[in-house]
């Protein structure tokens, strides 16, 4: 079990965690970048001895989309629309924090009882469920149109883990796609954020709520 | 070999203090303090008279006795490292390591709201609230390290089969020894939670409830908060370095070389970092909570 991919896994894991408890929405980008990272060392490191070609182009090709040009994205849209720093949270960050904690024991748990072979990587799928979780906690608990960006970025990366569950990773046109579909849902909610913030000098969750035709 | 090894914690425990000290002012480019000093602020302070108050009753005098005999107490408990046995060993002797703990916080308590100064009585309560934090952390990640060895004993889970268990689980005691690395540095007033050396009442927890003790009951006070952090950071010490000694005065090396490598660890972390606001205290604690439970999820699931 103290293997790489072990250490990688819980890696993810916690640095999910890191996203929801940090205080400010610069970190929690860069934490989410970090995770990106991980998340594209893991696929080799999974595969073990058959790595090929196109698993080490992929892996790149993820680090590139996932650690650089999303986060820039992100912060880029971040400092034109000058949003405030402070991640406003719904829930307190220490009653989240304990949330994240249950979310994660209940995801591993759950994990072991779901009959989903996972060979090479017995932390696999209960790291993907609890990344998953955690991204929603994140979408749902804070007040940020940028954090729930974040919690949505989470949960892909969750999906991303979960893929790694089939043996020899999923068809790379269906990977390619879903790092494409990600790639323009940040775009556009970065630049929905911006021409929001434009229009309404703020953009707060809940006071985009009350907006009527 | 368990009662000498108590004995050369006794009397070494002291040097801690002066090990996180200098190595926070080498940090910092400073000389820094001799390592001997507490030696000697411990001699001056017994060749000292004690003031009372005249409000102050039986309870504030006691409290420093009852202190310094839980923590020697609790000291007995713990293996010394270098995988031998602790001077008393009894299966779950570790719930009472941590409720000796909580005994000795219960009379510095008691004795810091028996002086009536409203300044002690809020060191009081926060250091309560924090402690209440601190301590499922301690209590969890020692849960943690008892589950993944099998063994409910200090001496026990901390001994032979630590390397197996690390072999086995290591990323579930990878984060426990990080859990119990955070609560202990909470446990010892150090400094992401407290600051020893603030000179400020308003910012002191731990400090602040020991302003009205004087001479040999401040040198009491002193040595047990040394015999504490002697005692903690064995048991992180004994986690992260599960190596094995044959020889005793190997053992004896192993075991003293792993606590002060404990005590710079601290120092290193006290340069490094500022002390948390008050108000984001309980989120480290938390956390460390969080993690130590996590890991234990992952031990049992695993």
């Amino acid at each position: 079990m103290t293997s790489a991919t072990s250490i990688c896994l819980i890696l993810v894991v916690l640095l999910s965690v890191g996203v929801l408890s940090a205080t400010r929405l610069a970190t929690s980008i860069r934490l989410v970048a970090a995770q990106g990272v991980v998340l594209g060392i893991l696929p080799p490191l999974v595969l073990g001895g058959r790595v090929g070609l196109h698993v080490v182009a992929f892996a790149a090709g993820a680090i590139a989309i996932k650690a650089v040009l999303m986060p820039w994205l992100l912060l880029r849209a971040m400092r034109e629309a000058e949003v405030r720093r402070e991640a406003e949270p719904f829930i307190g960050f220490s009653a989240s924090l304990l949330l994240a904690g249950l979310l994660a024991g209940a995801a591993f748990l759950l994990a072991d009882e779901l009959p989903i072979p996972a060979p090479d990587a017995p932390l696999l799928v209960g790291s993907a469920l609890a990344t998953l979780a955690i991204g929603a906690l994140v979408m749902v608990s804070r007040k940020k149109a940028v954090t729930q960006v974040l919690g949505y970025l989470l949960v892909e990366n969750g999906i991303f883990l979960f893929g790694q569950t089939v043996a020899g990773g999923m068809p790379t046109l269906v990977e390619l796609g879903i790092l494409l579909d990600v790639l323009v849902g940040v775009f556009v909610m970065g630049i929905a954020i911006f021409h929001i913030n434009r229009e309404f000098d703020h953009m707060s969750v809940p006071e985009l709520k009350a907006l009527r035709d | 070999m368990g009662l000498a090894a108590y004995a050369l914690a006794l009397v070494l425990a002291p040097l801690l203090p002066g090990v996180v000290g200098r190595t926070r002012a080498l940090m910092a480019g400073r000389q820094g303090a001799p390592l001997l000093q507490l030696y000697r602020d411990l001699g001056r302070l017994l060749r000292k008279g004690a003031v009372y108050s005249r409000q102050s009753t039986l309870i504030f005098r006691a409290g420093p006795v009852v202190l310094l005999a839980a923590v020697a107490l609790a000291l007995l408990l713990v293996p010394p490292g270098g995988g031998a046995r602790a001077a008393v060993a009894f299966p779950a002797d570790l719930v009472v390591f941590v409720a000796l703990l909580a005994l000795a916080r219960f009379a510095t308590v008691l004795a810091a709201l028996d002086t009536g100064s409203s300044l002690e009585g809020m060191g009081a309560s926060r250091e309560l609230f924090f402690a209440a934090l601190t301590e499922p952390a301690l209590l969890l990640a020692l849960v943690v390290v008892a589950r993944a060895s099998g063994h409910v004993s200090l001496s026990a889970m901390l001994g032979g089969e630590l390397p197996a268990a690390w072999a086995r689980h290591g990323v579930a005691l990878g984060l426990a020894a990080l859990a119990l690395f955070v609560a202990v540095l909470a446990e010892n007033a150090r400094v992401p939670v407290d600051d020893p050396a603030t000179h400020l009442e308003l910012t002191m927890i731990h400090e602040v409830m020991v302003l009205d003790h004087s001479g040999p009951d401040l040198a009491l006070i002193e040595y047990a908060a040394a015999l504490k952090l002697w005692a903690t950071s064995a048991l992180v010490a004994s986690l992260v370095v599960p190596v094995r000694a044959d020889a005793a005065w190997l053992t004896a090396l192993v075991a003293t070389a792993g606590v002060l490598g404990v005590a710079v660890a601290i120092g290193m972390v006290e340069s490094a970092m500022a002390r948390l606001r008050l108000e984001r205290v309980p989120q480290l604690l938390v956390g460390a909570g969080v993690l130590a439970a996590f890991a234990l999820v992952l031990v049992v699931a695993g």
